[in-house]
């Protein structure tokens, strides 16, 4: 009974919170209102018996939405707390397009004959968890790591203003470096 | 709380997702919109996972969700700088140099 009103109440909250981000008029509250969305969603993992994957949720995505909030200040230029905005385009398709999939992934949760299921959980989920992806299941582990290090170069690569490449030349030969403003000691 | 009402729910959030997805012209909110849907999809498989087949295989997929949420933000973000950087944009349709 608890656990269905605990359900119910996070499942408002996380798609009233969902739907407030694209309704609020400024940034910062949007980017609250998706990590309510967020961590409403993580605790009904918990809710689940995801103990692990609802924590990480909801620990990522609060850091997620800090981050979030900084890119608006520094791409809108503007305090986005105070400054009402609007930019939609093509709403009315946008609409009809969401409710259409809503109307097809609803006919089609609510027609399916769901089997029922078969096994139970784990005395301690997390622990299965661990000792799954440090034994048969450690080739996800090891596909996810790498694409999280090509991950970090990629963004940094994409993001940096001047790197190596143009200081020193194709070749990193130049010398002395090609900076805007000398530095240094007079070399 | 049965299998039924979660993925209603995480339909919902999928769709909430989908319509800021298509219809916000600002980098980011599409960005939030992408993730929204991602979150939904968390929550599906959550669902899935109890109320079908409760083992750690199921886990397992959940974390690589979430793996892929990570790369899109942060690609999301980096291709958001190099935009924002070279000409000014911050908006979808300041970009479309792809499009047609």
């Amino acid at each position: 009974m608890v656990v269905d009103v605990a359900f119910w109440v996070l499942s408002v909250l996380a798609v009233l919170g969902g739907a407030a981000v694209f309704y609020v008029d400024s940034m910062a509250r949007a980017t609250y209102a998706l990590a309510l969305s967020f961590i409403a969603v993580g605790l009904v993992a918990l809710l689940l018996q995801q103990n692990y994957v609802g924590v990480v949720t909801i620990l990522m995505m609060v850091m997620e939405m800090a981050v979030m909030a900084v890119y608006m200040v520094m791409f809108m230029g503007m305090n986005p707390a105070l400054m009402p905005m609007s930019m939609v385009h093509g709403k009315r398709m946008a609409m009809a397009a969401a409710g259409g999939v809503f109307a097809l992934l609803a006919s089609g949760i609510l027609l399916v004959d769901w089997p029922s299921r078969r096994g139970a959980p784990a005395g301690d989920v997390t622990m299965a968890l661990g000792e799954e992806l440090m034994g048969p299941k450690m080739l996800a582990m090891a596909v996810v790591s790498p694409v999280m290090v090509a991950t970090i170069v990629a963004g940094v690569v994409l993001a940096a203003h001047r790197t190596r490449y143009d200081r020193m030349g194709d070749d990193l030969r130049r010398r002395p470096a090609d900076d805007p403003q000398p530095g240094g000691v007079g070399r | 709380m049965s299998l039924e009402t979660v993925l209603l729910v995480a339909a919902a959030i999928f769709c909430v997702g989908l319509y800021g997805a298509i219809s916000q012209q600002v980098v980011v909110m599409v960005m939030m919109g992408l993730e929204l849907m991602i979150n939904a999809v968390i929550l599906a498989a959550a669902g899935f996972w109890w109320f079908l087949a409760p083992e750690p295989t199921g886990q397992v997929l959940l974390l690589v969700i979430i793996a892929a949420m990570t790369v899109e933000m942060a690609m999301g973000f980096a291709v958001a700088t190099l935009l924002h950087r070279e000409r000014e944009a911050d908006m979808t349709d300041m970009a479309t140099d792809l499009s047609g």
